[in-house]
Parts: structure tokens; sequence; C-alpha cells
């Protein structure tokens, strides 16, 4: 018993170790974004004094604010359109019988193996004639569903019983309120999922909205915080770009705490699955 | 109506009913099929014919392609990718293994370092990368820094050459672990208690259990993350982009050593704006992550099979 225990110790000290080198760079990013442009260069491990000008740059000189409420704006319509469409797709696809049915799975499932990269440039082909570059819409439209989400629901709305769905059909419930009201209350481990997993993915995503969109206006926040830092003549602006970075990083890692429980299994959920 | 749905009940349809479902099916598959006919598709047959016409050329040729296959930096590129899955792969494996094995071990604090080690799996890539740049930064970063404390030589990271991949690599092992981690973590927790029962009862040791019992259940666990780790590494761009772009760098510097295949297409496609040239990149790209799909079909189904 006493061996034991001094193995979970060594287990523990190991682990604690891997900790501190994950979240050192999360701990760096907080003290460098209050450390003035100076502390940077005399090297001093922790801020001389606090220094919140960064900060006060961001508010006050930066459209930091606009590229949040557009990276919110994004995320959040994707992942209900994906949420809506994905389900409804996986729903008739595994519950409807039709001629086809086969044939529309396997094409929908084939674009999995389309790397994004190779469709940005035919996608911003088509936004310049359509005139979708710099809008909202030029940034959702690829995303507005994927076939892993259809992939995804079908496999969960092939578990829910015939039964239940013919009882609402006798009582003259519309096909329609039926996947709404009937099916899909009961996919809703596999609906929380998605949507975590789809908002995540597109609060992060980088390569099609930083050619899609040109003026400061319409970036989202990765590529505002990339372009700003990237875009310095004057060298880079530490203190600024570490304070993003914190504001970009920090509210996440809270919803995740708050949600952690949901999105490791959502995550598991999907990894298992998939 | 009553009547009718009686029958149904009794999980026969109809023939009218049958085709009124087909119409209903067909209505509501409808945009979803314009959508991916529309947006994946058609740019996918259009990505092909364009990588087929040079730039200034009219007609059809192999023109990209030749041009493709005797450009160095080209072949740099896709060197580089390969090392970046050869090096990221098995480490983020290996170290989210070991920290899986390790959180399912302890019994307090297991949802910490669950969070902790998930941390940079989910945080915005782009504000990480800034994080990782300032600290690799070979006049003012952290981690010359230290070394100076330790009088050791101080080291170029990014900005040499021969560290630069080594160092994106690091960075990209850092945030992939905490997935993997979870991945082996729900994979451990699918092995069933009775096989370490059984196992302790004949006496077997701790090392023979986890090499006859663990691993080879894990086994899916490691293909599809294998798979999904290979997937992603052949498709490294952001990462690059922010820890090498800007005014003090070039992206995919220096001297396109951190450079990838998605990283020159980039350049090709929306610096240089020869898209032509970029569509015949995405088509070698394309077809290298058909090729791990389709092993990876291979695998699976022979796993099925035993």
């Amino acid at each position: 018993m006493k061996k034991l225990k001094i193995s979970n110790i060594i287990v523990h000290l190991l682990l604690l170790a891997g900790v501190v080198i994950v979240a050192f760079p999360f701990v760096w990013m907080i003290l460098s974004s209050v450390k003035s442009l100076p502390d940077f260069f005399r090297f001093s491990f922790w801020p001389e004094k606090l220094d919140f000008s960064a900060y006060k740059f961001i508010f006050e000189e930066t459209e930091f604010f606009r590229w949040y409420w557009n990276s919110i704006v994004v995320a959040v319509i994707v992942t209900i359109t994906n949420l809506i469409f994905c389900s409804l797709i996986g729903y008739t696809l595994a519950k409807f019988q039709f001629s086809g049915r086969k044939v529309i799975f396997l094409l929908i499932l084939s674009t999995m193996m389309i790397p994004t990269e190779m469709l940005v440039i035919p996608w911003f082909v088509m936004s310049s004639d359509y005139g979708w570059v710099d809008t909202y819409w030029g940034i959702l439209f690829p995303g507005i569903m994927e076939a892993f989400g259809v992939f995804l629901m079908r496999q969960f709305m092939s578990g829910i019983p015939d039964d239940l769905l013919d009882a609402a059909r006798i009582d003259g419930m519309g096909e329609f309120k039926i996947w709404w009201r009937i099916a899909m209350p009961q996919v809703k481990p596999a609906l929380s999922a998605l949507g975590i997993l789809t908002f995540l993915g597109n609060w992060n995503a980088y390569l099609w909205p930083v050619i899609v969109t040109s003026t400061s206006d319409m970036r989202t926040l990765p590529v505002g915080i990339s372009l700003y830092g990237t875009s310095d003549s004057t060298g880079i602006m530490w203190n600024t770009i570490m304070g993003m970075s914190t504001l970009a990083v920090v509210p996440m890692i809270i919803v995740f705490l708050f949600f952690q429980r949901k999105i490791v299994e959502g995550i598991s959920l999907t990894g298992v699955k998939g | 109506m009553r009547q009718n749905g009686g029958q149904m009940g009794s999980g026969r349809l109809s023939m009218k009913m049958h085709t009124r479902q087909a119409m209903i099916a067909y209505l509501f598959l409808l945009i979803p099929l314009v959508f991916f006919l529309g947006i994946r598709i058609f740019p996918t047959i259009y990505a092909f014919f364009m990588s087929f016409s040079v730039q200034g050329e009219d007609g059809y040729s192999f023109g990209n392609y030749v041009r493709l296959f005797h450009d160095p930096v080209f072949w740099k590129s896709v060197l580089n990718t390969f090392l970046y899955l050869i090096i990221t792969v098995p480490l983020q494996l290996a170290f989210g293994l070991l920290i899986a094995l390790g959180i399912e071990r302890v019994h307090r604090f297991r949802w910490f370092y669950r969070i902790v080690f998930f941390l940079p799996y989910m945080t915005s890539i782009v504000a990480v990368s800034w994080v990782w740049r300032l600290m690799y930064d070979s006049n003012i970063g952290v981690l010359n820094q230290i070394l100076k404390t330790l009088h050791l030589p101080q080291q170029g990271w990014l900005s040499d050459p021969d560290q630069a991949l080594l160092s994106v690599s690091a960075m990209l092992i850092w945030q992939m672990t905490g997935f993997t981690m979870l991945i082996f973590l729900a994979g451990l927790q699918g092995i069933p208690r009775q096989y370490y029962e059984a196992a302790e009862i004949d006496g077997a040791s701790k090392w023979k259990t986890f090499w006859k019992i663990t691993f080879p259940l894990l086994n899916p666990t490691i293909l599809f993350l294998t798979v999904i780790g290979a997937i992603q590494s052949l498709q490294t761009f952001t990462q690059i982009v922010n820890l090498t772009g800007g005014s003090s760098g070039t992206i995919g510097g220096p001297l396109n050593s951190t450079s990838s295949i998605v990283v020159y297409m980039y350049k090709q496609g929306f610096r240089d704006f020869n898209m032509e040239y970029a569509s015949a990149i995405t088509v070698v790209l394309f077809i290298m992550i058909m090729l791990i799909t389709l092993i990876q079909l291979k695998l699976l189904n022979r796993n099925y099979d035993a």
C-alpha cells in the first residue's frame, strides 16, 4: 500500500512537470501583456511595474472589438446552420426510404476527403465574380454545412426507434415537425458535440477568412491579430499583440471551464465514433 | 386517416405513403444537395481544370505540373511537410498516451490535469503562435534568457534555418497533444475492467499488462489518431504564417526552411496571384490526403475481417 502511494506521487510529479510546460506559454502571454515595451528589451521575468498601456491602445486605437464581433457573428451563424442542416440531412438519410439514398450519402461523405486548401482558390474566384469578397456571407458560405456533421448526425439518428416516429405520424404530425419535435430531442448529446466542434472550428478558422477579407472592418479575430502582427513596419509591438492574444484566449478558457465536461465529452464522442 | 395510420404502425407503408415519403426526403435534401454540389464538388472539378491551364496561355496543358517538377522551392516544401508529419505525429501520440496513462493512474486532480493539457488544443492557433514567437525570439525571447542564465549557448530558434522547422514542430506537438490525450483517455475507458482484473489474478506485471492488453486494445485509437494527425500535419499553415511571416521575416522562412505545401500554395496563389499554379499544388495535396484516407479504409477493413 505504501509503495503504491510513492509511485502515485511520482506520477503526480511527472504530470505537474507537464502542466508547467503546457501552461507556461499562457502565463507568459498574460505577463507580457502588462509589460511596457522597454521591459521586453531589459528582460525582466516579471513586469517592472504593471503597465496597461497595451490594453488602452487596443481599446482606443485598433478595431479589435470589431474583429471580436465579426468572429462571434460568423461562428454563431455557421454553428446554427450546421446544427439545422446536418441534423436534417442525417435524419432524412437515416429514416426515409427513397431511391438514390446511398448515392447521396456517399456523395456527401466523399467531400470529406477534399482539403479546404484545394477549394479556397475556386471559392475566391467565385466570391470575386459575385461580389462576396469582404462580406459576412463571403466568410461563412463555405461552412454552412459539413459532411462530417452529416455523418455524425446520421449515425445518431439511426438509433431513434421507428415506432416513435410512426406514432407521431399516426397522430397526424407533419414530417417537418416530426424531425424538429420528436427526432431532434433524441440526439441532444450529438447536437451539442457538433455545435461545440463547429463553433471552435470556425472561431479559429484562418486560411479562408484571411483570403476573403480585404478591409480591416471585416477581419475575424485570428485574421485581425495575425495581420496586425505581421504588418508592423516599425517592429513588433509585443505588448499589444500579447494583450490581443490574452483578450482572445482568456474568455475562451473561461467558457471552456464552464462547459469543459460537455466539450470533453463531445470531442471524445466524435473521436470514438469517427 | 386513422385506419391508414393503424396500418402504418405495423411497419409497412402503403405505395402512396412510400412515394409521399420519397418526395419529402427529396424536398429535405434539395438545399443540401445544391450546396454540396455547388460549394464542394464543382469547385473541386474547377480546381482540377484550373491546374491544367497555364497563366497567360490558352488551352490545357501539363505546364504547371512540369514547372512544379522542376521547382526546388516546391520540393523543399514537400520535404518539409513530410518532416512535420514524421516529427510531430509520433511524438504527439506518445506524449498524449503517456499523459492519458498518467491521468488514468492517479485518482485526485484528474479534471485539473485534463483541463490544463487540453487548453492548447482549444485556444486560438493564431494567438498562441504569437506567444511562441515571442518566446522563441532570439533577442528578447524567454528561451534564450533561460539558456543564458544556465550559461548555455543561446540558439537562433526560428531565425536559424537549421532549427526553425524543429521550433515550429515543437509548437505543433504542444498544441496537438491535448487532443490525442483526450481521445486516448476515451479509448482507455473503453477497455473492460475485467481484462485487468484477470491479468492481476494471473500475476502479470504492469509492463506486461500494458503491452498485452492495453496497447493492442488501443490499436483502433492509435490508427485513428495517426490518420487525423497525418492529414492535419499535411495541411500545416496557420502556425507557420504566424510564427515566421511579417516585417521581421518571410512566410515559410528563413530560406524556405519552414515552408509547407499549403504555405507555398498560399504564396503562389494569393501573393503572386498565380492561381493556376497554386491549383496544381493543391491537386498534389489532394492526392496525398486521398491516399492516406484510402490506406486508412483498407486498414480498418482488415481490422473488421480479423
